[in-house]
């Protein structure tokens, strides 16, 4: 009964992170963007794993927060990275793979 | 060389030849060859000789001389005492011969080779005159080669032609001989000159007596040759060279009709596909030769008559020819090689009698072309101020009279003209040489005159040729003129029979004709022997003595001496006496058997090869006038040289180049006239400058054109086209097509991986949003495929 | 002895050369004295070996082939090594062997710029060979083989040595040949492809010329055989030359060097039209009784049209090249007869043209020598300045135009006899006119070589040449050169029964078939009077 609610959270959530990968320059914003969508996706997974009343969505969840934590401390490190090499971090600046 | 069986030649009635007689007329073949051997060793050794070759020459035709006189003697046995032995078929008997004369190459060495035996009958009696003994020839003859089943024999055949010809040609060629020791002492190719006066004898000789057409138009072209060679003498001075050129080439432009003559008449004479002249003849005479062939054969013969014997309008050689040294003119253009065309005629009879139809008619091709040329020729002879030119052109009148003889049917009167012709114009023109060799040119208004006080005896000499020439009673000339003249058939006035026709044009051309003999010989007599002498104001030498180096100065001119003064002797006397040969058979003043020797021994009358012809009986009226004419003509002109030119240039003081012009100046007409006689009717512009001219210049340069532009071009640009192909190809197909496809390939994998790199922008987000939409799309189909 | 020459003498006479010339390519360049030697040795070898086979040859029956030489070769289609000789190639064998070493002779002081005698000599011993295979072989491969093998060594002989134009000349020359030959090929497979065998009226697939001679195109279709003969027509017509593909001689002529003017006059020629006689004309004879008016026709153009083109010429050697096209119009002529008696001329005109114009090219090329021009315009008394030369020119010119006693007159005159009587079959009012063109082509014949001879020969010398010390008389390497050439212009011309009687019975043999035609191309001897009926 509340699954719907969680869900459209969720989308919601997952619709303003994908916003914010695809379209904003900054990259710290990109990268809270891509925490947004890993968050979307815990909500959702936690929801099912209560609704199903499996421990399962949650465990599952806990792994994703982990890989967030790790996948964000190296985002950050490139940024970081960027910002020295550049003064900038303005992702549409960052085409020089391009072919 | 093979011997072979000589095939019997069964033809219907008999044939008049047999191959068994006297030793002399047997190996007749021994006189031509005699001066070819001569030519042969002068040529090698001549030089070395201490005369130069001359008494090789001299002593070969001497030879051939005596050889010929014995024949003529055996003949004249043989004609009257030849008893043809019985009515046997023909035995046929081999005779092995081992000589096979390799080792003279030249033309008499095929035709001299002894062969078997072989006797035939004929029992034919004679028609005419003398009934008892039939007229039978004697021939000898061996097979020289074999193609395609033809044979070609090469032999003699000796009848009373043949050996009167023998042995006129080697009289008359060993006097000039003898001649020419003296008149060509010291030139500049003495022994060459000697060794084709042999190389001509020997090839006359062989000509006349041949016994096939074949043989007869070899000799025929190797006189050509040898006239082209002596003519071209002095061949250092361009005209010399032109004038044996146009001889030679006139003479080829007549061979055209001799070939087409000849061969025509090899394939119609009866099936047998021979060259034999006995054989032709006979079957003509027998009626088995269609009349068409016959024809053809005598109009194509015509025209080698018309080039070889100086007949109208081929005769434009003759006059040029007297570039050549006075001896050759005496011999060849006078005597001989310009009898060849007569000759022929006269051997092969029945052709031109059936094939124009001489008996009984009144016009045909050979009387009426002999006839033009004998008055034509007379008329140019006006109008020459060479001397030689004149004598030229008497010639070719002269031989017009032979030729109408034989086209009027008088065989005999043409054969006897042409004997006693040989004599008195070889005496004229060696009587002209040695005139010239006293005053070093020819030209007898500028440098002659007055001659007969330095030279008498060659006046005598000349004079008594000339009277011959214009046909004075009695000299030789009148008897054989007078004969043709009766021969015409068209005199019936006061007694005296037609002959085989009624052929008055001839007749009436023939008078004017001699009238016109002996007025232009009265002509050239004044302006050579009389009056004032013009000569002596040449310093440098010209015309064709040019190179002649002889020992005494230009002071007045002297008489020639007695090698060219003998010559004139012996010939004058022939001159006179030879017309006693053939007294006609109606001189009463005469016994019988004086009568007509002439015609009796030479006549192959009754014959199996000789048609039957008519003789015209003698008159006495038409002699008297003819001679009326001809006294008429010279006195004419005495009166106008003598009288009156003499007249005037003694009144004006003037020499004779220097007169004003007489009838040309006064009248128009005549000037016209003599304009056109002086330019030869024009005939050599035409000859020379337009048909000549054309073929060598523009024809022949439009041939090259053609060649150049038009067929060569057709291989350029086949060969310019093909490169053109050639490219097109490469550049289009091989590099732009075939290629292009290979490179294309390359190309549009290059285009595409250009196209499709835009993909990679460098840019993440521009990553990322390719994974979200492709993500979608894959949830999306997954959705649809589970929901399906 | 005769064994071996059975077996192996043609196989000896043609390679002969080619051994020479190979042993020659192992000498260094530079030791010419060696390489004369070899070559002029390998020539006379081949002549001697010449001889023994004229020796030898059966005289009696000069109609069969004789030596023959019959091995395998090419099994897979049916070609075999087959050389023979009969009566036919043996004048023309004969002339090539003799001619050769005469050029040899001369070339010895005589090797044309820019030099190398070891190739010019090479290149002649294989010329040799190919015409010598050419003249036995008797299979159409083999044929073929020997016919083009000549072309290469003449291409490079006009185009290295030659003359200012030499390049154009030499590539015209042989690529107008070769595309002949092309179609002549064309014409032997087809032969192959279609003859048949009338007995059983199975396919014979065979080159083997005996075989097809006998056989004699029957059970060809007409149209076939008329386009076979055609193919062959032009292959052996641009050879010979024909009018209208004639135009590569002059130039190729001009710009060769004497030696190979000589050769191309004297041999080369021939090969065109012993192709006729040996090939075309026995093997297909309906066709060639259809063709034969045309080749008539072009016969008697080339005859006038190669004089009237003579007259234009202002060079010396191709005024000679095109007095070649009008022989060898006569030549044409008497084989358009189809008749044994024409044919018989045409052989005979083949060796005297071969002899005559072979020995005017020489003497056009010592004139070169001495004058350093061919231009008549520039020559002239050459009688004073070089007398024998001048003797020897105003002999070969008589001879050229036909005089009786000298070989040109058996070329001539018995091609004018034939044509009046040809073979049954052909119309006989065309060849009586072919006969009176060609009777006028004597006169033109007469007329240029006349001039020639005056314009060269006589007169004064030219104001240019008068004191040349260049201008010396006949050497002693060339009377030995041209004395025997000269000889058999006499011999021949005197007794020409020596070679008729070889040809009669081969000509003979050869036009045999005809007679099993409805219309047969019967010799002269039968031919009766049907034009003029008596």
């Amino acid at each position: 009964m509340l699954l719907n609610q969680f869900l459209v959270l969720a989308a919601i959530l997952f619709c303003i992170g994908v916003y914010g990968v695809l379209v904003r320059k900054n990259a710290m914003l990109v990268l809270m963007s891509v925490e947004l969508i890993l968050n979307a996706v815990n909500i959702n997974l936690v929801a099912f794993g209560a609704l199903n009343d499996d421990v399962g969505g949650s465990v599952f969840a806990l792994f994703t927060i982990a890989v967030a934590a790790a996948e964000v401390g190296i985002g950050l490190a490139i940024v970081l990275l960027m910002y020295r090499n550049r003064r900038s971090i303005d992702l549409s600046e960052a085409d020089m793979l391009k072919g | 060389m093979t011997l072979s069986v000589l095939a019997a030649e069964a033809v219907s009635g008999g044939s008049s030849v047999v191959h068994d007689a006297n030793w002399f007329l047997e190996n007749a073949w021994l006189i031509p060859l005699l001066p070819a051997v001569s030519f042969l060793l002068i040529l090698f050794f001549g030089k070395r000789m201490p005369k130069q070759g001359a008494e090789i020459g001299i002593a070969a035709v001497g030879l051939s001389l005596i050889l010929a006189v014995l024949t003529g003697f055996a003949w004249l046995d043989h004609r009257d005492n030849f008893e043809v032995p019985g009515t046997e078929e023909h035995a046929l008997v081999v005779e092995a011969d081992g000589s096979a004369g390799s080792d003279e190459l030249t033309l008499t060495a095929a035709a001299e080779e002894e062969s078997d035996e072989h006797a035939e009958t004929d029992e034919h009696a004679d028609e005419g005159h003398e009934a008892s003994h039939p007229y039978v020839a004697v021939q000898n003859s061996t097979q020289w080669l074999q193609s395609g089943g033809i044979e070609f024999n090469a032999g003699i055949l000796v009848d009373g032609l043949s050996v009167m010809m023998l042995f006129m040609v080697s009289l008359v060629s060993l006097l000039v001989h003898i001649y020419s020791t003296d008149y060509v002492g010291g030139d500049r190719r003495y022994t060459h000159f000697f060794a084709f006066l042999s190389l001509f004898t020997a090839s006359m000789l062989f000509f006349v007596v041949s016994d096939n057409i074949l043989q007869m138009i070899v000799g025929w072209e190797l006189v050509g040759v040898c006239s082209f060679v002596l003519i071209g003498h002095w061949w250092e001075e361009k005209p010399n060279s032109d004038a044996a050129l146009k001889a030679f080439l006139t003479n080829r432009v007549g061979d055209i009709g001799l070939l087409v003559g000849m061969i025509t008449l090899f394939f119609a004479a009866g099936g047998g596909l021979t060259f034999d002249t006995i054989t032709i003849n006979s079957e003509i005479v027998a009626g088995n030769v269609s009349h068409t062939a016959l024809v053809v054969a005598a109009a194509s013969l015509m025209a080698a008559v018309m080039s070889k014997s100086g007949q109208f309008i081929l005769h434009t050689w003759l006059p040029d020819a007297m570039a050549g040294p006075t001896p050759v003119s005496a011999l060849i253009h006078a005597a001989t090689m310009v009898v060849a065309g007569i000759f022929m005629v006269a051997r092969l009879y029945p052709v031109f009698f059936e094939g124009m139809q001489i008996g009984g008619s009144s016009i045909n091709l050979l009387a009426t072309v002999g006839a033009i040329t004998l008055v034509f020729g007379g008329l140019l002879a006006f109008v020459q101020d060479d001397i030689k030119k004149v004598l030229a052109y008497s010639t070719v009148s002269q031989l017009g009279y032979m030729a109408m003889a034989l086209g009027v049917g008088a065989w005999t009167a043409a054969v006897f003209h042409l004997f006693t012709h040989a004599f008195f114009k070889a005496n004229l023109f060696l009587g002209s040489g040695s005139v010239a060799h006293a005053v070093h040119s020819f030209d007898m208004k500028k440098d002659m005159g007055g001659m007969r006080k330095f030279m008498p005896k060659t006046y005598v000499t000349f004079i008594i040729g000339s009277l011959a020439l214009a046909g004075i009673f009695p000299l030789a000339g009148f008897w054989s003129k007078d004969e043709i003249l009766v021969g015409t058939g068209g005199w019936g006035l006061f007694g005296g029979t037609g002959g085989n026709g009624a052929y008055t044009f001839h007749l009436t051309m023939g008078m004017i004709g001699a009238g016109l003999t002996a007025a232009y010989m009265t002509r050239a007599i004044y302006l050579t022997f009389h009056g004032e002498y013009r000569g002596g104001h040449h310093d440098e030498a010209h015309g064709e003595d040019a190179d002649h180096d002889d020992a005494h100065a230009h002071g007045d001119p002297h008489e020639s001496g007695p090698r060219i003064l003998v010559p004139l002797y012996i010939l004058s006397g022939f001159a006179i006496l030879a017309g006693l040969l053939n007294l006609p058979s109606g001189f009463q003043l005469v016994p019988d058997s004086w009568q007509e020797r002439f015609g009796h021994f030479i006549e192959p009358a009754g014959a199996s090869y000789f048609p039957v012809i008519g003789h015209g009986g003698p008159s006495w009226s038409l002699a008297i006038v003819s001679s009326a004419i001809a006294v008429g003509g010279g006195l004419f002109a005495f009166y106008y040289y003598f009288v009156r030119v003499d007249r005037m240039s003694k009144q004006l003081g003037e020499s004779l180049t220097g007169l004003p012009d007489g009838l040309t100046s006064r009248n128009s007409l005549a000037r016209v006239g003599h304009k056109v006689l002086v330019e030869k009717y024009y005939l050599d512009h035409l000859y020379t400058g337009v048909i000549a001219g054309f073929t060598k210049g523009p024809l022949a340069r439009a041939a090259y054109w053609v060649n150049q532009n038009v067929i060569d071009r057709a291989v350029d640009t086949a060969g310019t086209t093909s490169v053109r192909a050639g490219r097109v190809i490469y550049d289009r197909i091989d590099q732009g097509a075939i290629d292009g496809l290979i490179d294309g390939t390359g190309k549009a994998s290059d285009a595409s991986g250009q196209g499709l790199r835009h993909i990679n922008s460098g840019k993440v987000q521009n990553y990322a949003a390719i994974l979200f939409a492709g993500a979608a799309l894959l949830a999306g189909a997954f959705i649809i495929i589970l929901a399906l | 002895m005769t064994d071996f020459l059975n077996d192996w003498g043609l196989t000896a006479i043609t390679f002969v050369p080619l051994a020479g010339a190979l042993v020659m390519m192992l000498i260094p360049r530079d030791n010419e004295g060696a390489h004369k030697q070899i070559s002029l040795g390998a020539s006379l070898l081949a002549l001697a070996l010449g001889v023994v086979l004229l020796f030898d040859f059966d005289y009696g029956s000069a109609g069969s082939l004789q030596f023959v030489t019959d091995e395998k070769w090419i099994e897979v289609i049916n070609s075999r090594y087959i050389l023979g000789l009969d009566g036919m190639s043996l004048p023309l064998m004969a002339l090539t062997v003799l001619v050769m070493p005469l050029v040899f002779i001369y070339s010895w002081n005589h090797i044309p710029e820019p030099g190398n005698g070891k190739a010019f000599l090479i290149l002649m011993l294989i010329l040799e060979t190919g015409m010598i295979g050419t003249f036995v072989a008797q299979d159409l491969i083999l044929f073929f083989v020997f016919f083009e093998v000549v072309l290469l060594p003449m291409f490079f002989m006009i185009a290295v040595w030659g003359g200012p134009n030499r390049r154009y000349a030499s590539l015209k020359f042989f690529l107008f040949t070769l595309f002949g030959s092309a179609l002549m090929l064309l014409g032997f497979l087809a032969l192959f492809f279609l003859s048949k065998d009338p007995a059983t009226g199975e396919l014979l697939r065979t080159f083997d010329m005996r075989a097809l001679t006998d056989v004699a195109g029957a059970g060809i279709v007409r149209s076939s055989q008329l386009l076979i003969f055609g193919g062959m027509f032009l292959g052996f017509g641009i050879k010979v030359p024909l009018f209208p593909f004639h135009t590569w001689l002059p130039d190729a002529h001009t710009e060769a060097p004497t030696q190979g003017s000589v050769i191309l006059a004297a041999i080369l020629l021939k090969l065109g039209t012993y192709g006729f006689i040996r090939i075309a004309i026995p093997m297909l004879p309906e066709a060639a009784e259809a063709w034969a008016p045309w080749i008539g026709l072009l016969a008697v153009i080339g005859i006038i049209y190669g004089a009237l083109g003579c007259l234009a010429q202002t060079d010396m050697k191709r005024l000679i090249a095109f007095s070649s096209v009008a022989h060898m119009g006569f030549v044409m002529l008497g084989i358009a007869t189809l008749t044994d008696f024409g044919i018989n001329a045409a052989i005979f005109g083949m060796v005297a043209h071969g002899l005559i114009t072979g020995m005017l090219f020489f003497v056009a090329g010592s004139v070169k020598e001495r004058y350093h021009t061919l231009d008549i315009g520039r020559l002239g008394g050459m009688l004073i300045q070089a007398p024998r030369l001048g003797w020897i020119l105003g002999f070969i010119t008589m001879a050229s135009l036909g005089l009786p006693g000298l070989a040109g007159f058996w070329g001539e005159f018995p091609a004018i006899l034939a044509a009046y009587q040809p073979a049954n079959g052909i119309p006989v009012e065309t060849f009586r006119t072919y006969m009176v063109i060609a009777a006028v082509g004597t006169v033109l014949a007469a007329g240029y070589l006349l001039w020639l001879l005056q314009r060269t020969a006589m007169g004064e010398p030219s104001e240019e040449f008068a004191d040349d010390p260049n201008i010396t008389d006949v050497s002693r390497i060339e009377w030995i050169a041209w004395t025997p050439m000269l000889a058999l212009i006499l011999v021949f011309g005197v007794a020409p029964g020596l070679i008729f009687e070889i040809t009669d019975p081969a000509v003979v043999e050869s036009l045999n078939n005809c007679l099993q035609l409805p219309a047969g191309c019967e010799g002269v001897a039968e031919a009766t009077q049907a034009a003029f009926g008596g």
